[in-house]
């Protein structure tokens, strides 16, 4: 088989390109240390979620700067997120479990790397660090029903010293 | 003599296929504009919010399945017969399939326009993606498994045209639109199994009742198999015009044969075992096998990649011979003002930056940022809305002569279609892919909210949504324009006079006689990619069906 020159340049660049970018993908991996959502939340029944614990959802404290966010999305709402804001304090590491009662749901952080699917029957476990005071809002992105589009939350990060002096 | 005179039953089904396929782009991209419009909050007269799920479910299904499918069987039966010249052997059987194709793809479009008519009792609102437990009327399932049965049975037709030709021909090389057609076809097959098994086995006795529940990561996963290499499906007779009648529409030949085989081979291996990259942040799947689809995806560019200098070669060579010169002096030799080039030529232009925004999507960390937010249709409106759209509308103002034996009417306008479509496009892209950095959210109706602020990253929101508006306009615009050409050809035109073109494709510069016989083992390619697809799936798959087929289980949710 005949390659011009030209082509054979043009594809070990194109080579180079994807080693390149499979590389970047793999230094992120090693590197910072961003890890994909996986299959290590397990799975639960989505139609007894009261008896797991999402049967409580919300936010627990389980270490000296560590979090963890149990969240239930469902038509139309994420609890907690929707009537209340997710409260969690700066400087903090918060674990998200995140699942969902009824269809598939998506949970996304604005303006962060928050972003997964919330699948009934299967538990989203994802772990994010929050540095500073900020109020971010939640989007469900993926259509679930007529009034899909209703359906946002709020998280809030406050100041360290005003989390402690709520107690919670 | 122009090809509805030396296939005339060949030419009904291709002008068939081609006039379904183009009625569903019409409608389909109506809906598009309106629902540019309404979350833009430009106009939001024509449906309700909660409706617009409706429409959105019309958009994909109609342009997504039906346009692009309907599409593919006219330009594959077109390639194959001629490229072998020789008929599809029974018409009765031909007209089966299109008969197939054409009532599933109605049951389906009538069952979502059962959204938005009150006085059909079915509706379907679930998008094209259907991911249970949202549950749509199992008319709409049914529709969907007569329609990709037709598309096994085209598959099917082609290839007996082939098996007879090569009875009449021992030794030769495959013609390259038929190569291409068949490995197409291949690639089809293994990667819709994935989908009938999901409608056929799961989702459909789950809407009719005979099974109580689903499993929607399995499900979704099935899906995914197949919702990758369908996109392939859509860009398949993209490649196919590019490779070996775009070279013809510049003044030149194809530079090389043997690659595009290469080429075609390479999307038969890696199309498949890639779909966990529409996964990355789904929960239950090991990241290993991301791991695996991401570095799959990665090497899926390589053909692109190869595509990309072989069409720009072959089209450069078209304008040397026109008497272009320089650098990049050439690109003024070249045909810009015949429709059927420059809408093929400004297609594969955007294919390129939709191709960039692309390798975004499949960095499976940085997908984090994107996944589901607005940049991911803007990435596809580029790919299967411009490289494929842009592509099938431009050669229908060539072929659309050639299969009604008709003169193109309305050349002007023809002529000022594709730049229309370019700009349009141009405009809601660019903007699509900034709001998706913002975090905007795809697939809703109102994506303002009270409690999220999107802050953009370059420019502002306001400004983008009137991009949006105004490139879904556009795109309207040039959609109609493109309509009333190919209806005043089909249906105004006369007989008389002699065609402008013709269908004589010269051949390539380096020949299939320089391309390695092994390319042409349809056998060897199909093993490996099996193989590839069950190292991709073959684990996580089978940890997914350990817990039992049902389960995690969830019962239908009508929506």
């Amino acid at each position: 088989m005949e390659i011009h020159r030209y082509e054979k340049l043009w594809t070990a660049a194109a080579l180079l390109l994807i080693v390149g970018l499979i590389a970047t993908v793999t230094y992120g991996a090693l590197g910072p240390g961003v890890t994909m959502v996986d299959d290590s939340g397990g799975t639960v029944d989505a139609g007894s979620l009261g008896e797991t614990e999402f049967g409580d959802p919300g936010v627990t404290q389980t270490g000296e700067n560590q979090y963890e966010v149990h969240v239930v999305a469902r038509q139309f709402l994420f609890q907690p997120g929707t009537s209340s804001p997710i409260r969690v304090p700066a400087n903090s590491e918060v674990t998200f479990y995140i699942t969902s009662a009824d269809v598939v749901h998506g949970f996304e952080v604005a303006g962060t790397n928050v972003n997964v699917m919330a699948v009934p029957g299967q538990v989203s476990e994802v772990t994010v660090r929050f540095d500073e005071p900020a109020q971010y809002g939640i989007v469900c992105h993926e259509y679930c029903g007529a009034a899909h589009h209703t359906m946002a939350g709020q998280l809030v990060v406050v100041p360290e010293d005003e989390y402690s002096a709520e107690g919670s | 003599m122009a090809y509805v005179d030396d296939f005339p039953t060949d030419a009904r089904i291709v002008r068939w296929n081609l006039l379904v396929a183009f009625t569903a782009l019409g409608i389909g991209g109506l809906f598009g504009m309106i629902q540019a419009l309404h979350r833009t909050d430009v106009f939001r007269g024509f449906v309700s919010s909660a409706d617009y799920y409706s429409v959105l479910t019309g958009h994909g299904v109609l342009l997504a399945l039906f346009f692009t499918i309907f599409a593919l069987c006219g330009l594959f039966t077109w390639g194959v017969t001629k490229s072998l010249d020789r008929p599809l052997p029974s018409a009765r059987f031909t007209m089966a399939w299109f008969g197939f194709m054409f009532v599933g793809a109605l049951t389906a479009t009538v069952t979502i326009l059962g959204g938005l008519v009150p006085s059909i009792p079915f509706n379907a609102d679930v998008l094209y993606t259907f991911y249970a437990p949202m549950q749509a009327h199992p008319a709409f399932y049914t529709g969907l498994v007569l329609f990709i049965v037709g598309t096994w049975m085209a598959g099917f037709d082609w290839f007996r045209t082939y098996w007879r030709w090569r009875g009449d021909n021992p030794g030769e090389r495959i013609p390259l639109q038929t190569f291409m057609v068949l490995v197409t076809m291949l690639m089809w097959y293994i990667s819709s199994a994935g989908v009938a098994v999901e409608v056929l086995f799961f989702l459909l006795p789950w809407s009719l009742g005979i099974i109580e529940s689903v499993d929607p990561l399995l499900t979704r996963t099935l899906f995914w198999y197949f919702g990758h290499p369908v996109v392939y499906f859509w860009l398949m007779p993209a490649y196919f015009i590019w490779y070996t009648v775009l070279p013809k529409l510049a003044g030149g030949r194809l530079f090389s044969d043997p690659l595009a085989r290469v080429v075609f081979v390479l999307f038969l291996l890696l199309s498949t075992p890639v779909g966990f990259h529409h996964q990355y942040t789904d929960p239950g799947i090991p990241e290993g096998f991301k791991f695996i689809a991401m570095t799959n995806t990665m090497f899926l560019l390589l053909p692109s990649f190869l595509t990309a200098f072989t069409v720009v070669a072959s089209i450069e060579h078209g304008a040397r011979q026109r008497g272009g010169s320089g650098r990049l002096g050439w690109l003024r030799k070249l045909p810009w003002d015949e429709p059927a080039f420059a809408g093929c030529a400004l297609a594969g232009l955007m294919f390129a930056a939709g191709g960039f925004s692309g390798i975004i999507n499949a960095g499976m960390n940085i997908n984090y940022l994107i996944h589901n937010t607005l940049w991911v249709p803007g990435h596809f409106h580029l790919t299967v809305g411009t490289a494929s759209a842009l592509t099938f509308m431009a050669i229908g103002y060539w072929l659309f002569p050639q299969i009604t034996g008709k003169r193109l009417r309305l050349r002007s306008v023809a002529t000022v279609q594709p730049y229309i479509w370019f700009v349009g496009m141009t405009l809601m892209s660019n903007a699509m892919h900034r709001a998706g950095l913002a975090g905007i959210p795809r697939r809703t109706a109102e994506p303002q909210y009270d409690a999220v602020t999107f802050q953009g990253v370059v420019g502002g929101v306001s400004e983008m949504r009137l991009q949006i508006a105004i490139g879904g306009i556009l795109l309207f615009l040039g959609l109609m324009l493109f309509l009333l050409v190919i209806f005043a050809t089909w249906l105004g035109g006369s007989r008389t006079a002699p065609l402008r073109v013709n269908g004589t494709l010269p051949t390539p510069l380096s020949g299939p006689e320089h391309s390695p016989k092994i390319l042409d083992n349809l056998k060897l390619w199909t093993a490996i990619a099996l193989v590839l697809i069950v190292l991709a799936y073959g684990l996580p798959l089978s940890a997914m069906l350990a817990d039992g087929l049902f389960a995690p289980g969830s019962p239908p949710i009508p929506v």
